[in-house]
């Protein structure tokens, strides 16, 4: 592993100087992040401000252009490094549930625990019920996903990626997908899940969680980090042109 | 007064129903039935292909279609999956496979395999099925391929991207979640595909084949010329029918389940 990169134990996310081009298209210029074990950092912005694609080369979905992605200490973006066992620490929630069709939720949860992690089906199969009970869905457990709600779906999604037993958790607009009266729900989970310690990146519209749940805002604009800080500043006293303009598209209606 | 349009094509309709039952009639009359009885469909002819048509002929059609389309699976598997690949080479070995067997003829492809390599190399075939199951299953896989290849191409990019998320590598992603659902949309073109194989292993019988590998088609064609009537190669036709017709109509049923699925 390459020593350049100072690691700091306390930091389980660290993105040093991250570019990232689709052809012509430079979506990331130059981003740096570092995340404290424990943050919920929110990242807000337009669309198209290089928000998700920040998060999916976090871990790896995209592979980026240049610059470094350290997550736990490793740095994923060495050639030596193992992706797939460093993602088992790395939990993702994605836009579109992308639950597997062809299994129950309970199947879902326990799948990736038993041919990644090796733990047998007894095993599990019990931390599946225990996920599923964390987040409301104990019934649940012998439906398929067509079977199940869009709230539904994205719960049992999170307590899929939670069953790994991830140190850090990636949401990617995890809400945008909902029906409204179903947000809830899932905002309610993500916030619990907060509340217990879990170091969270989310990707989301939804200001009210930002507010009330982030320890820290990031405000992304045209592929950089235009300003950053605890909600109380970056939402309710945005020092750049662009945040502002930006809140006041998405705050007044 | 002019008619309506929905009138006249209601009488349009009554016209062409009446005309289509005339034609069957006059050619009913016309056909002298007993003659093309005696030619086509000799009862006593069709006992004598009974039972080897069903024992030995038949029996030898169906270890050639299962033969040639577990071979033509597996590698169709292979080519399909080198196709997706990440890895140039891959790629281009398995489009230049698919695209030179599905290019050439079936029935060239047999006489170059049976019979081309032996005498180019004097190697010979150590068994009459393999001779004739390896090239078929070669063109099948070529076919399959592409099949396949649409079924995992149309499983959603969010189920490759879950899996990985998940810390599964490629290999144990495609066969825990991707592959599980695009055979599920592969089957029912897979059966059509099998069904093709049926009828296509009647090219075989040009390689020559001894008495006890002899397909429904040799067998009737063989019969024809014994007996000097038609009779043995409809009686391999209906032979055929009733192997083909129930996997169609199977077909059928899964597009039709599948679609009512779907909505």
């Amino acid at each position: 592993m390459s020593n350049e990169t100072i690691l700091i134990d306390d930091y389980v996310v660290n993105v040093n100087d991250l570019n990232k081009s689709f052809g012509s298209n430079h979506v990331l210029r130059g981003i740096d992040l570092h995340v404290q074990r424990g943050e919920v950092v929110c990242i807000i912005g337009p669309s198209g401000s290089g928000k998700s694609t920040l998060l999916r080369c976090i871990n790896m979905l995209e592979q980026p252009t240049s610059g470094s992605v350290v997550v736990l200490g490793r740095e994923l973006t060495h050639i030596d490094c193992d992706i797939d066992e460093a993602r088992t620490k790395i939990g993702m929630v994605f836009q579109q549930f992308n639950l597997f069709p062809h299994m129950t939720a309970l199947e879902n949860i326990a799948v990736a625990q038993r041919k990644v992690l090796g733990r047998s089906k007894a095993e599990a199969e019990m931390k599946g019920l225990q996920l599923l009970a964390r987040v409301g869905l104990t019934e649940k457990a012998d439906a398929y996903p067509g079977q199940l709600s869009g709230g539904q779906q994205q719960r049992v999604a999170i307590a899929r990626a939670l069953a790994m037993d991830p140190d850090v958790m990636l949401f990617d607009e995890a809400t945008s997908a909902l029906d409204p009266e179903l947000v809830g729900d899932v905002l309610n989970v993500m916030k619990t899940l907060a509340e217990d310690g879990m170091t969270m990146l989310v990707v989301t519209h939804e200001m009210g969680f930002a507010s009330n749940v982030a320890t820290r805002v990031v405000f992304m604009d045209g592929g950089v980090i235009v300003e950053q800080g605890p909600p109380s500043q970056v939402i309710n006293a945005p020092q750049e042109d662009r945040t502002k303009s930006f809140l006041s598209r998405v705050l007044n209606h | 007064m002019a008619i309506s349009k929905r009138k006249r094509a209601m009488y349009t309709r009554y016209a062409i129903y009446t005309l289509s039952i005339l034609a069957i009639v006059v050619m009913a009359l016309l056909v002298d039935w007993t003659r093309l009885g005696n030619a086509m469909f000799k009862w006593e002819i069709v006992k004598k292909q009974f039972p080897d048509i069903l024992t030995s002929a038949a029996k030898n059609t169906v270890v050639f279609t299962i033969l040639g389309f577990a071979g033509g699976l597996s590698f169709g598997l292979l080519f399909a999956l080198m196709r997706l690949s990440s890895i140039r080479p891959y790629r281009w070995l398995a489009a230049t496979y698919i695209e030179i067997f599905r290019g050439i003829p079936l029935l060239v492809t047999l006489l170059a395999l049976g019979f081309g390599i032996p005498i180019a190399t004097g190697w010979s075939w150590p068994n009459p099925y393999l001779q004739g199951a390896i090239p078929l299953s070669l063109v099948a896989s070529a076919y399959m391929a592409e099949t396949i290849r649409a079924g995992i191409e149309a499983v959603p990019k969010g189920q490759m991207e879950a899996a990985r998320s998940l810390g599964m590598s490629y290999p144990r992603a495609m066969i825990t979640i991707i592959i599980p659902q695009a055979l599920r949309i592969i089957v029912p073109p897979l059966t059509n595909e099998f069904v093709l194989l049926i009828k296509d292993t009647s090219l075989i019988s040009v390689l020559g084949v001894t008495a006890a590998t002899k397909d429904l088609a040799r067998f009737g064609r063989d019969g024809v010329n014994s007996s000097a009537n038609a009779t043995p190669l409809i009686v391999a036709g209906l032979v055929y029918l009733a192997m083909t017709l129930p996997l169609t109509q199977l077909v059928a049923y899964m597009e039709r389940r599948a679609k009512a699925a779907g909505k």
